[in-house]
């Protein structure tokens, strides 16, 4: 790319010549806001009536009208936040969020609408409630002895959110790429068995592309109507790649559902390791992201800033493939997930049915709880589910190892 | 009505400064503030504006403020970065459609700012062209209007689309004729051992509401109110009654289905990257008169789509009830101070630079057993200026040697002539088919003038 700068020093006009609506100094801005504002609120409130999402449930006309002039400063409103939960009416039985961010500041000119999304989906979270961040994987008791005849597989990711930026939704062109561009520098930098290598969506060869898939890192355009209806796959697959390490253990996806999106993972059961990667990964990845004047969204209340809100605080899912196929029959098994705070998915990942018995358990919690006890749930409560598969297999009863609520 | 802005170049005195990237994200800088607006004809003073300029290049970061005379500076709220039009210029090497092969640089740099008086813009309006880069064999369009004025803000790009898309008809020195007089139909009785069903559709916008895929919550009820308001005058044969698709009983929507009315939220990508599905259900929904001869969709891709129907091949009647029943509109509709989208240079004006002009797709549903197969047929068609389909509509195959063969062109000539050309071709098409079936041989007929 040619630079930018060169193009600077040779044009003056460039900011005076943005826009001739409303905000002359966005081409982006959101001038359609105004045209919204020709209409009574009432008018524009959208039809939620067979709706059941978080959004759905906490956005009442008189929030409508109060929040629907305002915009961040990069020119987010309302109804870019809602689109996606508009479009997507949702399921009786899964409640999804309905809502997204557009850039940092969203959280803050939209928390009428977005703290009660976030008390809601998060356990009863306040608006008042600080969330801390640990990211020592020394802190982390015991998970490198996890039965691999059970655990197939252990895995940690997280997302991360360069501050300064908006976020997939809303980003233009030039900012997904800006982003592609730091990331890769940054990752470009990690050195030892954190070495690796960029492979962007729109210039792989086949032969990447095919051992990409084999590895199953390969991420493609969402299909998913939730992530579709809020703008995240514009341009599709400019500035878009999967960066991963020599050994195939720490992978970062750029741009996708946001900014970064960092994953550790093994085959196996040593989720210690698994972690202790995924700090040391993430610790460097700041530093070098620092090193250039950049810094990740952060603050104390909501941890690290995401997309989705469903995805605040530590931003962190970490789980296991993990063979159930005697306890995942047993009727008290989704009670036993529910005290533990873990949630089974199926190998495929979000949305996705078991195969063969074998499940993908995670924890259920994201924010109010800090990365060391997550992965701790996770690795006590994975331990306790072997050990009652076992004893299951050797016809025995559980019911003395039911756990107490979390 | 909307008041259009003209845009104020103002000469302004401008300071440039490079900061330390370390120091940006200490001084952050507001540089607007919120209004609500009254009207959206508005422009900022330039004394308000305070560009922020955000450069990254390969290793080092270096920022430059446009500092005004006024500036306001507000910690803790960042900048929405602004990129010169060569760093958002899209990639468009691996596209084919028509938008990819106009839209240089040049172009990009020189419209990328404007908006129309609605505020959409040019990334707005190319974005499904962007996200679906197309097929080697099948060159899709690549960009919609979100209002009228589109296609006089983004003329540059617009104009040359428009040209390639309708075979050379050119906006800048051609007028479109409209002509809806069904009277000059010559024939149009079709021989119904060949044809199964008579068709001819359009679209109509109200002007005034931006279009579907710009269109707010309220404007897009606006429509369905007008519109429904409208069609709930027609009388006679015309009498028919509005079907919400948020409203609709089970039995309603059976029926519908069942009689093939119903249409369902867009699936295919080139119309939900656009934005026209955008809170489906709301305000879509389906009109019909009781004989089910005349229908009217509302809110799906245009604001409306109108279609005028039957089994058997009374193509003369199906084009007399259009054009009736559009007229009838017409006129309803301006009883309330209401008019349609149209302008001499180009017709009708509709969502996609496609369906310009008459916006009009005439056709039969025929079966032609022993030409389809004859490797003349192609050319046949070509010549006639008629086109085929599936009898699924566009990007369908043919079931059982029966074909959807329609009218090629919509821009350039006017409804009558359109029609009568799809009345001429079908029935050299019939005439072929029963030459096929005497054993006698065929001619590729002469081809006909595109423009009249």
């Amino acid at each position: 790319m040619h630079s930018s700068f060169a193009h600077l020093q040779g044009e003056e006009n460039i900011t005076e010549a943005r826009g001739t609506g409303v905000d002359a100094t966005m081409p982006f801005g959101n001038t359609h806001n105004q045209l919204k504002m020709n209409y009574t609120a009432e008018q524009e409130f959208p039809d939620l009536s067979q709706h059941n999402n978080h959004m759905a449930k906490v956005l009442t006309l008189e929030m409508y009208a109060n929040l629907r002039d305002k915009q961040t400063p990069s020119g987010f409103t309302v109804d870019d936040v809602i689109q996606t939960g508009v479009d997507n009416p949702g399921h009786p039985f899964i409640m999804t969020v309905g809502c997204v961010a557009g850039d940092e500041e969203t959280y803050e000119v939209f928390k009428d609408l977005l703290d009660p999304v976030i008390e809601d989906r998060h356990g009863g979270y306040k608006p008042t409630d600080k969330h801390k961040t640990d990211l020592n994987p020394d802190n982390l008791q015991g998970g490198d002895d996890l039965d691999p005849n059970y655990v197939l597989s252990s895995r940690v990711r997280t997302g991360r959110s360069i501050r300064g930026f908006c976020l997939p939704p809303h980003c233009s062109r030039g900012e997904r790429r800006a982003i592609e561009g730091l990331s890769v520098e940054a990752l470009g930098a990690l050195d030892g068995d954190l070495k690796g290598k960029y492979y962007a969506l729109k210039d792989m060869t086949e032969e990447e592309q095919q051992q990409l898939i084999d590895d199953h890192f390969l991420f493609d355009k969402p299909v998913s109507p939730l992530l579709l209806a809020s703008g995240m796959a514009r341009d599709w697959p400019d500035a878009r790649g999967i960066w991963h390490n020599d050994n195939k253990t720490f992978l970062v996806w750029v741009n996708e559902e946001d900014h970064l999106r960092v994953i550790s993972m093994q085959k196996g059961g040593n989720m210690k390791e698994v972690f202790n990667r995924f700090c040391t990964g993430l610790t460097k990845i700041e530093e070098l992201f620092k090193e250039k004047g950049h810094e990740f969204m952060w603050n104390e209340h909501l941890g690290y800033v995401l997309t989705c809100p469903s995805n605040l605080g530590t931003g962190l899912r970490g789980g296991v493939h993990v063979k159930l196929p005697n306890l995942s029959k047993h009727e008290k098994f989704g009670e036993i997930l529910k005290r533990l705070r873990l949630q089974k998915r199926g190998t495929g990942g979000v949305d996705t049915a078991a195969v063969g018995g074998v499940f993908d358990i995670s924890n259920a919690d994201r924010l109010g709880f800090s990365e060391v006890e997550l992965v701790q749930m996770v690795v006590d409560g994975v331990k306790l589910l072997v050990e009652m598969e076992k004893h299951l297999e050797a016809g025995q009863s559980i019911d003395d190892l039911m756990p107490e609520q979390k | 009505t909307t008041n259009s802005i003209i845009p104020q170049k103002k000469k302004k005195i401008s300071t440039f400064i490079y900061i330390p990237s370390t120091f940006i994200w200490r001084v952050l800088v507001c540089f607007y503030r919120v209004k609500m607006a009254s009207s959206f004809a508005r422009v900022l003073s330039s004394k308000r504006k305070v560009g922020i300029l955000s450069l990254v290049g390969a290793g080092s970061l270096t920022v430059g403020f446009f500092l005004n005379k006024e500036q306001r500076v507000n910690a803790g709220a960042h900048v929405r970065r602004i990129y010169p039009p060569s760093a958002e210029y899209p990639d468009l090497r691996k596209h084919n459609n028509c938008m990819a092969s106009h839209l240089t640089p040049a172009v990009y740099a020189k419209l990328c700012d404007k908006t129309t008086p609605n505020g959409y813009t040019l990334d707005l309006a190319i974005q499904t062209g962007v996200d679906n880069p197309g097929h080697p064999f099948i060159k899709t369009v690549g960009m919609v209007a979100g209002d009228e004025e589109s296609y006089e803000v983004f003329a540059d790009i617009f104009n040359p689309v428009i040209k390639e898309r309708h075979n050379g008809y050119d906006p800048c020195n051609m007028k479109h004729p409209t002509d809806l007089d069904s009277s000059k139909i010559r024939g149009g009785q079709f021989d119904e051992k060949y044809v199964l069903s008579s068709r001819v559709r359009t679209g109509r916008s109200i002007r005034g509401l931006s279009l579907p895929p710009a269109c707010t919550r309220a404007e897009r009820r606006e429509v369905e109110r007008v519109v429904i308001d409208a069609l709930a005058g027609l009388k006679g044969d015309l009498t028919g009654k509005y079907y919400s698709l948020t409203l609709m009983t089970e039995q309603e929507q059976q029926q519908l289905i069942d009689d093939h009315f119903l249409f369902d939220k867009p699936v295919s990508p080139l119309l939900t990257c656009a934005g026209m599905a955008r809170d489906w259900p709301d305000a879509r929904g389906i009109w019909h008169n009781n004989e089910k001869t005349f229908l009217v969709w509302v809110n799906e891709e245009d604001h409306t789509r109108v279609i005028s129907m039957e089994k058997g091949g009374n193509m003369r009647r199906v084009f007399e009830r259009f054009c009736k029943g559009l007229q009838e509109v017409e006129r309803l509709i301006q009883e309330k101070g209401w008019e349609f989208m149209w302008n001499e240079r180009l017709g009708y004006i509709l969502t996609c630079p496609s369906n310009l002009g008459t916006g009009l797709r005439a056709g039969v549903h025929v079966t032609l057993p022993r030409l389809s197969k004859d490797p003349r047929f192609p050319k046949i068609l070509d010549n006639l200026r008629l086109q085929k389909r599936g009898t699924g509509g566009v990007d369908t195959a043919a079931v059982g040697n029966t074909f959807d063969i329609s009218n090629l062109d919509r821009l350039g000539q006017s409804e009558v002539q359109l029609v009568q050309t799809v009345i001429d071709g079908v029935n050299y098409l019939i005439e072929c088919e029963k030459k096929l079936e005497r054993g006698q041989d065929i001619k590729i007929p002469a081809p006909i003038s595109q423009f009249k």
